[in-house]
Parts: structure tokens; C-alpha cells; sequence
């Protein structure tokens, strides 16, 4: 961080006396208050009680146990692994999927700009939870979707990839990756769709006139002016994808538990508050590492 | 930090940014230095480990009833008679004695309830709520956690109409803090049309027949789903052991790995199970009757070695504003005409004596429903998981959640 300049300071302090002292630190007050309330302070108590020991009878006391955090990893880690492997497979199907509509949106829609626009948030006035049982019925056994990938033979692609167990699409790692792109669509379309909206499309006659062809034009000019999009829709996508467990939950099979579903449990049927803690640690510091490798690799921290 | 790199913001908000930023940066090192002393005060402070359990005392706050004419219920959804949007057993409650019930249906799931209200009552706080209706298991904890106020019978006669089985229940002997509201069976439901006409009669076909490989569900209810296992290799829930079990955790957990369960329920089982999407499951009964009268073809089997019988009850929370109303209302519904009427809609099993005379005038096909009115020689294959210590409650809900979420 290179804040100090120390030549600028006194003119700096005025500038700030001008204004009135306690002006920034106004303005800052809500949402420091906010951050203060809701995040470092059930941080602090969540960093607390995974390191408790004790039951609900008597009572949890501070002992400093960090043993828990390597039984729980110990456990879990395979859920880990799959959270992660199926929030990222579902994110790279909203890139996918959300791409070419959101380029659509922002330059082929001409007048139903905005209607197009309603229509991917549209789902979001539907409760999340009515939208992921609607998937029950989407993919139930003698639908016309299941019906579509038996007749085409897709189904045993599908199963090929160890994606669903039998001839049947419901209750299976598909059903839960498939639940998981539908409901995060929407927060991948709309930053996508800012930054290719506000692309200036003379850049593309530009790369046309320097002889590049519609694949050199995507890969030099529109992927890299995109990526700012790319990166939040991405984070976006993966950060809640990689913590949910009502896809997996009603979606899914025993084989197809995520991280979510373990610390659910452990909070409200086991009560093993230190474990459940420990865990959702590991999960904020995993995705917290993931993100910061992510965000250095694109190089695209001043535009986050 | 972008906002010294960026060219388009000017020096004024820059200036703006950068105090904040000290003073933030500040901050930082006092949270720092705070950080291990905070970490300290987190506990659940006010209590001895060493302290026994048993000893606790509910808080009792000043009875509102005779000022505030009102009742907060939480209930089950789906758990109470329903006229044209509105509970008709309610409404004449409250033309009778002026009392109004503000009744929720916002208790879906033991496990959940209690994370929800178990902050307040620890810290000896009013949940807002004056009764609810909690299964045998969570009348148990709330009890040893001394968060159940004892019911004053006096204001309960009818209490008397109790049936007689369900009077000396091991959780609380001679009904000192709970009132049975509704009863029922966890048996095996399943489809013919997906299990190719077959009947699932017993655990061990629901856990390895082929041919309902991949469509079978459990209840996440430790008791009904590991208790029918139970059942099956002959153990009594009445005296389980740790080593019984977890064999029948391996049972469960075999038939899991093999595929053949493909999932842990709860209410959501019905569903699936009415489509054909799920075969066969473990299925509580007056779900199971509801569900018939849209689909007749499915089956309910009370295995022949066994099953469960569990009650949901009404309990009095400690620091309850309104506990004399709340009695008044647990007497109302023991009258058995009244029930009768609760039972017409919900279809599960009246704890109340004389509830089946009362509705054999109204609907005679419904009295004569063995599901809802068991006879005793249905009665007594039933049986009741048996209480546990804090300890065993622990261990075997961890072997138990291992499974559903393994």
C-alpha cells in the first residue's frame, strides 16, 4: 500500500479540517457499523466457540482445543472436495450459459434491453427454495426431460462421467450441479452484462480492419474487456455455490453431501457447536485463499 | 488499495479515503491487541461445567392471563382442522372462553425449533411464545435443560381423559410438564406402481430388495428410522444398547453405500413418494392416510416385528406470559368431542379417551381406521425409543448425522 507520501500530509490534514474532522468518519459510521455488527463480531464469536469445548447441558468453555480442526478436516474432507468441485462446475456453466446471453442482452436485443433484463432477475421474486423444488418436478423420473436424455443416449454419457448412478437424473451430482448453475445464473449474467454493455463496439470494427477474424477479435479484445465481469460474475457464483446445501440437500443422493449439509447438521441436530465452527473457519479460509490466487491470476484487483 | 492508482478520482476524495483509512488502520491494531482477550469473553459464560444437569429450575415470569386474553401456539404445519382458511376448533375456543390464539405454524422441525429458542431460554428470556408442541425426545431435553414449566392440573381437568398408555411415559412420569397433542406410528410406505406391484413389508427388503435400489428414503428421525432397523434384529427400544445401536448404524449404513437409500427425509418424504419418484420409505402414518385420499393405490406396512409409537406434546416454555390461558386451551382440546374434530383433518392418533365415540357419529369410515385408531392388539407391537442421556443422545446422533450426511 502506497499511502504515505509524506511531503502531501500537512496539506492533506487540511484538507480534511476544512471539511470538518469527524465528516469522513461520519459517512464511514454505517456501514463500519454494519461490517462491526454482522461480521467482526460473530467472526470473533464463531473463532471462539471452535476452539470450545463442552456440551449444551453444561455449558461451552473456552479451552483453546485447535485438535478440533484437524478431526473435523479429518472427517469431512471429502465433502469439502465436492463443494468445491461441484460450486465450480456450476460456475463454469453460468460462464458458459451466461456468456452469449448476456452479450446478446447488452448488443442484439435492441428494444427488449430491458425486458430481457427483467426476465433473468425475474426468477429471483420466486421464493429460492419453491425454485429448487420445482427442479423435483423438472427432473422427475417419467419427465419430459429424463425422457429427452434416455432417448438420445446422453443419459449414459452422464453416466459415464460418474454424474448420475442409474437411468434416472433426479437425486444425483447433475440434478445438485444443474440446481446450483439455474439458482446463480442471474449473478453471473448481470456483471457480465455491465462491462459488455459499456464495451465500445468500435474496438471490434477496429480489429476487423486489422485483419483479425471473429476468434481473435473474442480472445484479444472482448474476453480481455470482459474479465472485470467475468471475475465478479465468477466470485459471484462460486462463493455462495460453494457453501449452499439446499441444491444438495433436495436434489441430491447420501453420496452427494456438501459442506453445507455437515455444518447445518452439526449446528442444529448434533449441537457440536466447536466442530461446526471449526468448519465453517475452514470453509471462509479455503475460499478466502481460492479467491485471493484467482484474483492475483486474473490481475484484475483494481477492477473487482 | 485501487483508489491510489485510479486517475479519475480527484485529490478532495482522496483525502477523504486516506483519513478514514489511518483511523481504519488504527482500528486494526486495537482489534488486534483486543482480539485474543474477545476471544476469551465468547464463551458460554454463568455456568459450571461440574454443575449437575438435573438441578436446573425453570425461570416462572408473572402470569398475563387474567389481564391479556391471548395465547401464542407454535404447532407443526398442517396440524390443526382447516374450514375455508380458518381452524374452526380455534375459533370456538375463543368464542367460549374470550381467550385469542395467535397459532403459528412455524414449528417444522425438532431440531430446528430448538436452535431457535434455546438462546432465549438459556439466558432466561420470553420466547414470545406461551405452548408448542414438541416429540417425546425433545420434551425430554427441554426438561433436563429446565426450560419446561410443570402444568398446573387443576386448571386442566380434563387431563383426565388421557389414555391410559400414554400417562407413565419414562421422559415424565405422571405427565408433570407435557400433554400428549397428537400420536402416531413410523411404519414403511411404498408406491406399487414403482416397486413393480411388489409389497415392502419389512426393514430388511426397504434396505436390500434390488428392486428398489436407488429409490428409497429414511426419515432424518434418529428414532423411527434406526428404531424400525432396530425392531427388525429383535432388540427392544426399550433397552438398547450402545453396541445394538451401532450395529443397526451399520446396517443402515451398508444398504447406504450399496445405493440403496438415496436419501434422509423429512416431512418433504410425501411427495416423491406419491409421484413414484421414491418406492418405498419410512413414512408416518397420518401422512400416509392424508395421502390416500389422492392416490389410494399406496401402501403402508406396520412391520410385523415392531414399529415405533411417538407423540408430539404440548409443553409450557419457561418465562411463558400466558401459562394459565395455555392450560385452558390443552383442556379444551382434551375434551373428546373437540378432538374428534382435530382428527377428522389430521388424521393421526387422538391421545384422548372417547375421541373415536365422539367421531363415529360424524364419520363412522374414519373411527374404523386402524391407522388412526389402532386397535391393542395393533398397540402392542408398538414401542417407544427410551430416553437418553445427555452423553448417548450426543453419540448417537454423531453416528447417525455421519449417515445422512457422509
Amino acid at each position: 500500500m502506497a499511502l504515505a507520501v509524506p511531503g502531501a500530509r500537512p496539506a492533506r490534514r487540511r484538507a480534511a479540517r476544512r471539511r470538518g474532522t469527524f465528516t469522513p468518519l461520519l459517512l464511514l459510521a454505517p456501514a463500519m457499523l454494519w461490517l462491526t455488527i454482522f461480521f467482526v463480531i460473530p467472526t470473533f464469536s464463531l473463532a471462539s466457540q471452535s476452539l470450545q469445548t463442552g456440551d449444551i447441558d453444561n455449558g461451552f468453555v473456552l479451552t483453546w482445543h485447535f485438535q478440533t480442526y484437524s478431526d473435523a478436516l479429518g472427517r469431512y474432507w471429502p465433502q469439502f472436495l465436492r463443494s468445491l468441485i461441484f460450486a465450480g462446475s456450476a460456475t463454469l456453466i453460468t460462464l458458459i450459459v451466461g456468456y452469449p446471453l448476456a452479450w446478446f442482452i447488452a448488443h442484439r436485443s435492441g428494444r427488449f434491453k430491458t425486458m430481457l433484463l427483467v426476465l433473468v432477475i425475474a426468477p429471483f421474486f420466486t421464493n429460492f427454495l419453491i425454485r429448487t423444488l420445482a427442479w423435483i418436478t423438472i427432473l422427475t423420473d417419467n419427465g419430459l426431460v429424463t425422457g429427452f436424455f434416455r432417448a438420445t443416449g446422453l443419459i449414459n454419457v452422464l453416466r459415464w462421467l460418474g454424474l448420475v448412478g442409474n437411468d434416472t437424473l433426479l437425486y444425483s451430482p447433475f440434478a445438485v450441479i444443474a440446481g446450483l448453475a439455474y439458482n446463480f445464473l442471474p449473478f453471473m449474467v448481470l456483471p457480465l452484462y455491465t462491462s459488455l454493455e459499456r464495451m465500445d463496439m468500435r474496438l471490434l470494427d477496429a480489429a476487423g480492419d486489422l485483419y483479425a477474424n471473429g476468434w481473435h477479435t473474442f480472445w484479444k479484445v472482448i474476453w480481455p474487456l470482459s474479465l472485470p465481469g467475468v471475475v465478479s460474475g465468477t466470485l459471484l457464483t462460486f462463493i455462495p455455490a460453494a457453501g449452499d446445501y439446499i441444491n444438495s440437500k433436495l436434489l441430491g443422493n447420501t453420496q452427494t453431501t456438501m459442506i453445507g449439509q455437515v455444518i447445518d447438521a452439526q449446528f442444529l441436530r448434533v449441537l457440536d457447536y466447536p466442530t461446526a465452527a471449526a468448519l465453517s473457519f475452514i470453509l471462509m479460509a479455503t475460499i478466502i485463499v481460492m479467491v485471493g490466487v484467482y484474483v492475483r491470476a486474473a490481475g484484475t484487483e483494481e477492477l473487482v | 488499495m485501487a483508489v491510489d492508482r485510479d486517475p479519475m478520482i480527484d485529490p478532495q476524495k482522496l483525502s477523504f479515503a486516506r483519513a478514514a483509512l489511518s483511523r481504519r488502520t488504527a482500528l486494526t491494531g486495537l482489534a488486534a491487541v483486543g482480539a485474543a482477550g474477545l476471544l476469551t469473553a465468547c464463551g458460554t459464560p454463568g455456568k459450571s461445567p461440574s454443575a449437575p444437569s438435573a438441578s436446573k429450575t425453570p425461570l416462572v415470569a408473572p402470569d398475563l392471563s387474567d389481564t391479556e386474553k391471548v395465547i401464542n401456539w407454535s404447532n407443526w404445519p398442517a396440524y390443526m382442522d382447516v374450514d375455508g382458511g380458518k381452524h374452526p376448533t380455534l375459533d370456538a375456543f375463543t368464542k367460549q372462553t374470550g381467550i385469542k390464539v395467535k397459532y403459528n405454524e412455524d414449528y417444522n422441525d425438532n431440531d430446528e425449533f430448538f436452535a431457535k429458542v434455546r438462546p432465549l431460554l438459556e439466558s432466561g428470556k420470553d420466547t414470545g411464545r406461551d405452548v408448542w408442541c414438541s416429540t417425546d425426545w425433545m420434551v425430554a431435553r427441554l426438561k433436563r435443560l429446565g426450560y419446561l414449566l410443570p402444568l398446573d392440573k387443576a386448571n386442566i381437568p380434563n387431563a383426565a381423559n388421557l389414555v391410559d398408555t400414554l400417562i407413565n411415559v419414562e421422559f415424565d412420569p405422571g405427565r408433570m410438564y407435557s400433554l400428549p397433542w397428537q400420536s402416531g406410528f413410523a411404519g414403511i410406505a411404498y408406491n406399487p406402481k414403482s416397486t413393480g406391484g411388489k409389497t415392502v413389508s419389512t426393514m430388511d427388503q426397504l434396505l436390500h430388495d434390488p428392486a428398489l435400489k436407488g429409490k428409497v428414503t429414511l426419515l432424518t428421525e434418529m428414532r423411527d428410522s434406526v428404531g424400525l432397523v432396530l425392531m427388525e434384529q429383535g432388540v427392544s427400544l426399550a433397552s438398547v444398547t450402545a453396541e445394538q445401536f451401532a450395529a443397526a448404524i451399520q446396517v443402515i449404513a451398508d444398504a447406504k453405500n450399496s445405493g440403496q437409500i438415496k436419501g434422509f427425509t423429512g416431512n418433504d418424504y410425501t411427495k416423491p413418494l406419491a409421484s413414484g419418484d421414491t418406492a418405498a420409505c419410512v413414512a408416518w402414518t397420518g401422512d400416509v392416510v392424508q395421502l390416500r385420499l389422492d392416490s389410494p393405490s399406496l401402501g403402508f406396512v406396520l412391520p410385523e416385528k415392531g414399529f415405533t409409537l411417538w407423540s408430539d406434546n404440548f409443553v409450557i416454555p419457561a418465562m411463558a406470559q400466558h401459562k394459565k390461558n395455555a392450560e385452558k386451551l390443552m383442556n379444551y382440546y382434551y375434551d373428546p368431542a373437540v378432538m374428534a374434530q382435530v382428527e377428522a383433518y389430521v388424521n393421526y392418533i387422538a391421545p384422548v379417551k372417547g375421541t373415536k365415540e365422539a367421531l363415529v357419529k360424524t364419520d363412522p369410515t374414519m373411527a374404523n381406521n386402524d391407522l388412526i385408531f389402532p386397535s391393542d392388539a395393533t398397540l402392542a407391537r408398538a414401542q417407544v425409543f427410551r430416553g437418553l442421556s445427555a452423553e448417548e443422545e450426543t453419540s448417537f446422533t454423531r453416528q447417525f448425522q455421519a449417515l445422512v450426511t457422509g
